[in-house]
């Protein structure tokens, strides 16, 4: 046993600081609360262990998100991007989804700056290895070393390092992420006060030397010439940018594999963890999808300083020599060295239904969780749940309400009320197809949903909030203005004949001709004359959309308000539910289990049917009118 | 307003003389005022709480002479506006006046939510809200509502078939918009049309059926076997005069079969006496044999009688043998005479059935008949399968709203919309039908997604 010493008082602890906990210590460091930040190596702050992008369907609008309720990774990302794409441009602007290619070590660099420079944040490089709890309520950590930490509230956020192994061909490490050491001591520590822990799996390919690669059997993948940026707080950054690369597998490729598998630790059975069906290992892939001539990959580079390529597709944990002679096997890496190998990773987390909405854990007051440690898979989620985290310990410790995003509010809010209501069988990742109303949460309207919040809590600072209110204005002026103006026939009936959309009769309100799929602000420059040139790009976004889909937004608006009602039925976390006799048994079981926070997301729990739904709105109003 | 407005056949099932269909919620007066013309109210406004005579319309079309009563919400069961619409009695009429409203914007009700709405609106008092809870939940689902779900067989696997069409075509969506850059050959509006009229033709084709009413006109079918002498007639008459029936003699059939149309608590039935299913070497009796046969093959429900005062012969054997594997009600008649058959045989070789004790000639054991067949239908022991109609008001809707949805999304698909406006509505189809079925959507679109395609880093 270390002897132990009292090292000090924060309010609040974060451990672990990947990018669940630099937001969380962030924001909580932020809103006035005196935090104590700690990792197991400083050099890992924000580190990207898989791929070297930022960002993607559903992930870009949780960094939208992020950035508008005042969190970090959007401006980190801006920071350090070398390429960037918007995703199904083609399609529905609801859709429309931001990625950027990340310089991995700039961005830990860029992130490392902002915490050691905000004030209020303690920075220290530390392993925990304990946690104190008492009566329920957290107290502190303690270290390796013995420091003895004490606090009010915590965030735990340990990603992958928790009881990890490493697993390469049939070698089993112990060992964290990126060969930096793992924590295992406080695992028996969360095993004592009884967390319901698991076990997930994930994976990561290999880099390889950009100096072995011939780029010629290759075709250049560049960004958009055009590109938008993350954060709402900036308008225009010159980039320099850097391409990355596709080629494609082979029958080659695929029989080195097949006939290698009993190198895997994934089929000799020695990796035992659930791992995510959306990043299946290569072997995976060409046992499930054996009729697939070739899959593609895309080289990816990891930053400007390095030769490290990231090898996309390719993730696997078969052996080294494995994995270097199916890759020499593809066009233009037939010389290819690595210089990482890939590597699957299983570590220990929590069943997230240990959580409340504001993912404070239900048996320990004060402690709030985030990231890979809930289950979940992926930076962004990882960063909107640590904001979420660090939030809510702060409100907490100023003995205030928590912020809980509902499912009509933000993607953060689907995220969220996935992992506590219904848990996770497999690394969670965000996708669109998730949210239930995604045309009106768009990663275009991230600020509108949600800097109003941010503000309120503390969060969002005044030149942020200046530009939001002074964007609103804007909107609303342009608004009235497309309602009023009237375009002439004859020179309206000349623009739209150049993008060849019909001609009108008469002359026409500006906002009618802008309902027509086909026609945008950008068409109708010459004859809209009235056209304030303030009009930024963001507000002739808003006035399209609002315009154009003005029908769809409208359903979904209403199917919102009706699933609000059901928001607003609050369930107390003290109900006993085993003495409502008319609820069926299962339901009893889970909603003592999960104590929903509404009858709305009671009904989204598996096993209460609309019965017990009903059961639970009688039993809340004989309760009311008990209570008066 | 929390609520929306609901509706349902509120008088018992049954045949009585009138029925009552209530609608409760906001708009309550303005569905009436839509489907009721009055006979001498010249003005057409209606008072409150003042009994009106007239017509419900559809499509200028008279569907029943009725009475209606306005009730406003001061002073309603519900706290609610609601209306009450005295129709003719008997399901036909009830439901096709339920339909009506249902296509005006009301929504079926769930069970025991009137009361629901009459506590959470204050009316009842608290005493009774355990009474209410326990109307609502799972323990007392028995009777009505069961047989209403009846939707086993051919037509649930239909449902589900065009669900699972629509789940794969949103999976098809899903993946082009949550995985864009992946080796996926992206699905054409072409395709998207093509699918979606298909389905919408098949929804129509349903909805269409379900229009005649073929179960509730033609009955649940049920077919009277047994030796000759043994009751079935007497068995039949029996049954006719107890139901107060809408007794028709159909013509044409020949002595063979008697085809009669009764009605239990309800349930449309059509009985069938044949002429028995024995060996015969008589050409004339040959042909009513196998008339028989066919009857009996293709019947929902068997009847069986066999004679208590006779020991068990070859043909009662041969119809124990056929009657094994079918839905069967056995009656054991003549138990007033001195008993000679083999119960204990009986009891062996038709271990699953009811056996039902019965002196028809003395009127016993007709009322135990009559209850063990609700039994069995409420129950969902007979399924009425074989047929595509839909003859739940709830479920025809939930069809007819799932037709809209691709109505909608097919205008979406023509006109250009992105995917994922198109997207909105073939989900909102999925939904519906899955409120059918009872399935939700998220997991089976994402297990369709992954196991479909080949994504992933």
């Amino acid at each position: 046993m270390v002897r132990t010493f009292d090292a000090g008082y924060f309010e609040c602890i974060v451990i672990g600081a990947g990018h669940a906990g630099c937001e969380a210590a962030l924001a909580s460091a932020r809103m006035g609360v005196k935090t104590l930040i700690l990792s197991i190596n400083l050099d890992s702050i924000a580190m990207m262990p898989c791929n070297p992008s930022i960002g993607g369907t559903g992930k870009g609008h949780l960094v939208k998100e992020i950035d508008a309720l005042g969190g970090e990774m959007g401006l980190n990302i801006d920071k350090s991007f070398v390429q960037s794409k918007m995703l199904n441009s083609s399609k529905g602007p609801a859709v429309h989804s931001l990625r950027a290619q990340a310089d991995k070590h700039q961005y830990h660099t860029e992130m490392k700056k902002v915490l050691e420079n905000t004030n209020n944040l303690y920075v220290k490089q530390a392993e925990v290895t304990s946690l104190i709890i008492e009566d329920h309520m957290i107290k502190g950590v303690i270290t390796s070393i013995g420091s003895k930490y004490t606090c009010d509230v915590a965030v735990l956020s340990t990603g992958t390092y928790l009881g990890s192994t490493i697993f390469i061909g049939d070698a089993e490490l112990r060992s964290g992420p990126n060969g930096l050491s793992g924590s295992y001591e406080l695992v028996d520590s969360l095993n004592q006060y009884e967390f319901d822990l698991r076990r997930f799996k994930t994976g990561t390919p290999a880099r390889v030397d950009k100096r072995s690669l011939n780029f010629d059997k290759m075709e250049v993948q560049w960004g958009d010439q055009d590109y938008e940026l993350f954060s709402f707080m900036n308008d225009e950054l010159r980039l320099d940018e850097l391409p990355c690369w596709l080629t494609y597998t082979n029958n080659v490729t695929h029989e080195i594999i097949l006939s290698n598998l009993d190198k895997s630790g994934l089929f000799t059975g020695a990796i035992e963890g659930t791992g995510p069906r959306y990043c299946p290992s290569i072997e995976t892939k060409l046992q499930r999808f054996t009729d697939k001539p070739r899959h593609q990959l895309f080289i990816e580079p990891e930053g400007r300083d390095t030769n490290e390529m990231y090898v996309q597709g390719m993730s696997t944990s078969l052996s080294e020599d494995v994995q270097l002679a199916f890759m020499r096997s593809i066009p233009g890496m037939a010389q290819c060295e690595i210089m990482r190998p890939a590597y699957a990773i299983e570590y220990d987390c929590i069943n997230p239904l240990m959580l409340n909405l504001s993912l404070e854990l239900k048996s320990v007051k004060g402690l709030f969780s985030a990231g890979q440690f809930n289950g979940t898979s992926g930076y962004e989620e990882a960063a909107a749940q640590g904001l979420i985290a660090g939030i809510n310990a702060a409100l907490k410790f100023k003995g205030e309400e928590p912020l809980i995003l509902d499912r009509s509010e933000a993607y953060i809010g689907v995220l969220i009320d996935d992992l506590v209501t219904k848990g996770t069988d497999e690394p969670y990742r965000m996708m669109t197809s998730r949210a239930e109303y995604r045309l009106v949460l768009r990663q275009d309207n991230a600020d509108l949903r949600l800097t109003q919040k941010g503000y309120d809590i503390g969060l969002v600072k005044e030149d942020r909030y200046l530009r939001f209110q002074k964007k609103l204005e804007m909107i609303d002026k342009e608004y009235m203005r497309i309602q009023s103006v009237n375009l002439k026939m004859e020179s309206l009936n000349n623009a739209l004949a150049s993008i060849e959309s019909s001609p009108v009769t008469q002359g026409t309100k500006l906002i009618d001709i802008l309902r027509r799929p086909e026609v945008f602000y950008k068409h109708l420059i010459a004859v809209d004359e009235t056209r304030p040139n303030e009009l930024t790009k963001d507000v002739i976004k808003q006035i399209e959309v609002s315009v154009k889909y003005e029908g769809y937004i409208k359903k979904q608006m209403q199917q919102i308000e009706k699933f609000k009602a059901l928001e607003e039925k609050k369930l107390s976390y003290n109900i006993n539910y085993n003495e409502i006799e008319s609820l069926r048994l299962e339901a009893r079981q889970k909603l003592m289990k999960i104590k929903p926070d509404s009858i709305g997301q009671a009904s989204r729990i598996s096993g209460v049917s609309p019965s017990d739904i009903s059961v639970l709105l009688v039993y809340l109003e004989q309760q009311r009118r008990k209570n008066k | 307003m929390l609520f929306d407005t609901i509706t349902a056949i509120s008088t018992p099932i049954g045949e009585g003389a009138i029925g009552i269909v209530r609608i409760s919620g906001p708009d309550a007066f303005p569905i009436l005022s839509e489907i009721f013309k009055p006979i001498r109210s010249s003005s057409g406004i209606l008072e409150n709480r003042k009994m009106y005579y007239g017509h419900i319309v559809s499509d200028e079309k008279i569907m029943d002479e009725v009475m209606v009563v306005k009730l406003p919400s001061s002073g309603s069961y519900t706290m609610e506006d609601i209306v009450e619409i005295n129709c003719h009695g008997g399901l036909m009429p009830l439901r096709e006046i339920l339909a009506l409203i249902l296509t005006k914007g009301a929504r079926i009700a769930d069970k025991g939510e009137f009361t629901k709405r009459a506590f959470l609106n204050g009316r009842i008092d608290l005493a009774q809200a355990e009474s209410v809870m326990d109307l609502i939940s799972a323990k007392t689902e028995i009777g009505f509502d069961i047989a209403m779900h009846q939707l086993k067989g051919h037509l649930s696997e239909k449902i589900t078939k065009y669900r699972d069409i629509l789940i794969a075509l949103m999976a098809e969506i899903e993946v082009s918009i949550d995985y864009p850059e992946e080796d996926i050959e992206e699905i054409t509006y072409s395709k998207i049309e093509s699918t979606l009229t298909d389905l919408k033709e098949h929804l129509s084709v349903l909805i269409e059926k379900s229009k005649s009413g073929k179960i509730i006109r033609e009955g649940l079918k049920t077919v009277i076997v047994g030796k000759p002498n043994v009751g079935k007639s007497s068995l039949m008459n029996a049954l006719l005069k107890d139901s107060r029936a809408i007794v028709t003699e159909i013509p044409g059939t020949t002595r063979d079969v008697i085809e009669e149309y009764m009605n239990i608590s309800g349930i449309p039935i059509k009985l069938i006496d044949t002429a028995g299913i024995r060996e015969t070497e008589d050409v004339v009796e040959k042909i009513g044999v196998q008339k028989s046969k066919h009857y009996f093959n293709e019947a929902d429900l068997i009847i069986f009688v066999l004679d208590a005062s006779e020991v068990l012969t070859k043909e009662d054997h041969d119809l124990m043998e056929l009657v094994k594997n079918k839905h069967a009600i056995v009656i054991i008649n003549k138990t007033d005479l001195e008993s000679k058959i083999e119960m204990a045989y009986i009891n062996a070789v038709l271990v699953d059935k009811a056996i039902i004790k019965a002196s028809v000639h003395n009127d016993l054991g007709i009322e135990a008949l009559e209850n063990e067949i609700k039994t069995m239908v409420f129950g969902n022991e007979v399924d009425m399968n074989h047929t595509d109609i839909i003859s739940n008001t709830r479920h025809i809707q939930l069809v007819k709203d799932a037709e809209k949805n691709i109505l909608e999304a097919l205008s979406a698909v023509r006109s250009g919309m992105p995917y994922d406006f198109i997207e909105v509505d073939v989900k909102n189809a999925i939904l519906n039908l899955g409120h059918v079925t009872g399935e939700s959507v998220e997991e089976d679109l994402m297990n369709t997604i992954f196991s479909n395609f080949c994504l992933g880093k």
